[in-house]
């Protein structure tokens, strides 16, 4: 059957956690892979349910936080040593021991901004568009006490018929069409 | 700890476990999100914080008028001369950076070590964080006598070929100062996305959805976003650890490295965090004491939180005590002269009333904290709170002026009484501290509403009967 133009894809609603994650397996296990859950609050077990397992915002903290390390150190021993060495009681002109502190806050620095920043672009956001808040019960329930799976259109297993009463099957609130 | 004395069926009391519960029973995802956004989202503003932002207002006003007479005039017009050429500028620089400290302390330190009752204070400890290094920032700057040139502090190509001297305590504080107020805001913003989302969602005139539609970044609670966030926090919360602990510390270098007795040891970097949390939990009660009542919120900032705010103070405040009585210790045990005379005229000198008040407030009274009776009373631990805050402000009263006034020289000694423009200034932070924090009330999710959801039992995902995990991986 093909599949009518516009939809993104079924979207099922839950009344609890746990209905959530044995849907989200049970689409799993039936072979579905484009699909995302919405909670209210982190739900670990409906991402691994989903097979979202690993996340790379650590990796992009921990090279924002040596870079943000290595430019400060460096600029901090130019300017000390090359550009404006100034004799500060006899000190030598590469104290690096009191150039650490300086270096360690920006390693803080760069590593925090990476973090936020870095989990945010990794998560596509800013995005203030995006076809699932067309469903016409999920604003009112996925940012306060409602949780959703969405089976999307783009995967190959997915079936307009075959798909609801797929979802319809997992006890859901209600199973609803989301269009583009 | 048990409750024993608690009233028998009180519902604020787990029976199980016999402890203050941290959320009252019956909570519901849709009550707690109802309840937080309910005072952000509602149309009606209450009368009460029309007055407060009035009376907030005037005060900030009244640093507006003290900072830009201080801007056309100088930095004569404060008390500060030589010897004493720090005054209330530094005091209060620290006292506010300090108070500042506990927001990072209940929002990423007890995040780490999973304290799971911090979740309803850490969003108000953060804005208070933040608004108390808006005030303390400011400090440096009108500090400096012309603040226009502020930005000479930092490094940057300049067409006088001229660069920072990076060997120097106070350069050192530029990058840890901006560094945390930048880390803050960001945490605090990340941390608020979600709460931002759902008020988007739940509000309904078109100037609320747009507004927080715009700061909630299209955040649509995807799991695979939440593991993300949730990384993206853990993470925030081990940076801002380090960076805490780190930011108090170089502000304490910059008074142990100089040669001044009463500031030259090496007990500073501990005991000013030690103190900086200290004052931050009690600034912490001072705000949220009132916030509850106003707000009726006793049912999510529990006595559980005010009773376990409580013991941090007394155990920070043991450790602010030990600092204190290795400074004297340390003044007789050195056998040096100038630091036995600045330990006498700390206690007896003619200053000597302001350090018997620092060891009252910060000391001697908060020892009745050990009684539980005194930590679930409300009214006397909102008094408590008040004491300890004035006790910080003249700890770092004492170590600035009094070292200050008299160092070795007996003909180089000299004196200190702050003018009109000192207390202004002074006064007119606590104005716009208050301004910031009650335009937070108003506008912003106070209390995180995801966290607490989190915390409610029906969160938990039950044991799925039997049904072996499918193996999941693509």
């Amino acid at each position: 059957m093909p599949l009518p133009e516009g939809v993104y894809g079924l979207m099922a609603e839950f009344e609890t956690p746990t209905q959530l994650v044995r849907a989200a397996e049970a689409a799993h296990g039936a072979g579905y892979r484009r699909m995302d859950c919405y909670t209210p609050y982190p739900v670990e077990e409906a991402a691994a349910a989903i097979g979202f397992h690993r996340d790379e915002v650590s990796l992009v903290c921990l090279i924002g936080g040596l870079l943000g390390l290595a430019a400060m150190f460096s600029l901090e021993t130019w300017i000390s040593v090359w550009a404006y060495p100034v004799n500060i009681a006899g000190r030598p002109y590469y104290s690096w021991p009191a150039f650490v502190v300086p270096a360690y806050e920006w390693t803080i620095l760069w590593a925090g901004l990476s973090a936020a920043f870095g989990m945010l672009a990794l998560c596509g956001l800013p995005k203030p568009y995006h076809p699932v808040f067309n469903a016409p019960n999920f604003r009112n329930g996925a940012t306060s006490d409602k949780f959703f799976l969405c089976l999307e259109s783009t995967d190959p297993k997915f079936d307009a018929v075959e798909t609801r009463s797929f979802l319809e099957a997992q006890a859901p609130l209600s199973v609803v069409e989301v269009e583009y | 700890m048990a409750t024993k004395d608690a009233p028998v069926n009180n519902p604020m009391v787990d029976p199980v476990t016999g402890e203050y519960r941290v959320i009252a029973p019956g909570h519901t995802f849709k009550s707690v999100t109802e309840k937080v956004s309910r005072i952000v989202l509602t149309s009606h503003t209450p009368l009460g914080w029309w007055f407060g932002l009035l009376l907030a207002g005037s005060m900030a006003g009244l640093l507006l008028t003290a900072v830009t007479w201080l801007f056309l005039k100088g930095v004569g017009i404060w008390a500060i001369t030589i010897p004493v050429a720090w005054g209330f500028a530094i005091i209060n620089f620290v006292w506010w950076i300090g108070i500042g400290h506990a927001g990072t302390l209940i929002s990423a330190i007890l995040l780490l070590f999973k304290q799971g009752w911090r979740n309803s204070i850490n969003r108000f400890a953060e804005a208070m964080t933040i608004f108390a290094v808006v005030c303390a920032g400011m400090f440096p700057l009108i500090h400096v006598g012309r603040p226009w040139l502020g930005y000479w502090l930092f490094p940057y190509p300049s067409t006088m070929n001229y660069w920072p001297q990076f060997r120097s305590p106070l350069v050192w504080d530029v990058f840890a100062v901006s560094t945390y107020a930048t880390i803050s805001v960001v945490f605090w913003y990340i941390g608020m996305i979600p709460d931002l989302g759902t008020l988007r969602d739940r509000s309904t005139s078109k100037l609320a959805q747009f507004t927080y539609g715009l700061l909630a970044v299209g955040w649509r609670g995807s799991v695979r976003h939440w593991v993300r966030y949730e990384t993206a926090s853990l993470l925030l919360a081990g940076l801002a650890t380090p960076l805490v602990l780190s930011v108090h510390s170089v502000i304490s270098l910059d008074f142990s490295v100089a040669l001044m007795p009463g500031w030259h040891t090496t007990i500073f970097p501990p005991y000013f965090v030690a103190g900086a949390i200290y004052s931050g939990f009690a600034m912490v009660l001072t705000l949220a004491i009132p916030i509850r009542k106003f707000y009726h919120l006793e049912d999510l900032i529990t006595i559980r939180h005010i009773d376990n705010m409580a013991k941090v103070m007394l155990a920070t405040g043991l450790i602010v005590a030990y600092g204190y009585s290795t400074e004297i210790f340390m003044s007789w045990y050195s056998a040096s002269h100038w630091e036995y005379f600045m330990m006498w005229n700390r206690m007896f000198g003619p200053m000597g009333w302001s350090y018997w008040v620092l060891i009252t407030c910060n000391i001697a009274l908060p020892q009745l904290m050990w009684l539980r009776k005194f930590r679930v009373n409300v009214g006397l631990m909102f008094l408590m709170s008040l004491i300890v805050n004035t006790g910080m402000w003249f700890e770092r009263f004492v170590i600035v002026v009094t070292s200050l006034t008299r160092d070795y020289l007996p003909s180089s000694w000299g004196t200190y009484r702050a003018t009109k423009w000192d207390y202004a200034t002074f006064l007119g932070t606590l104005g716009l501290f208050t301004f910031l924090f009650l335009l937070f009330v108003r506008f912003l999710p106070m209390i995180p509403m995801s966290e607490l959801r989190m915390m409610l039992p029906q969160a938990k995902v039950k044991e799925l009967h039997g049904e072996p995990l499918p193996e999941a991986g693509d």
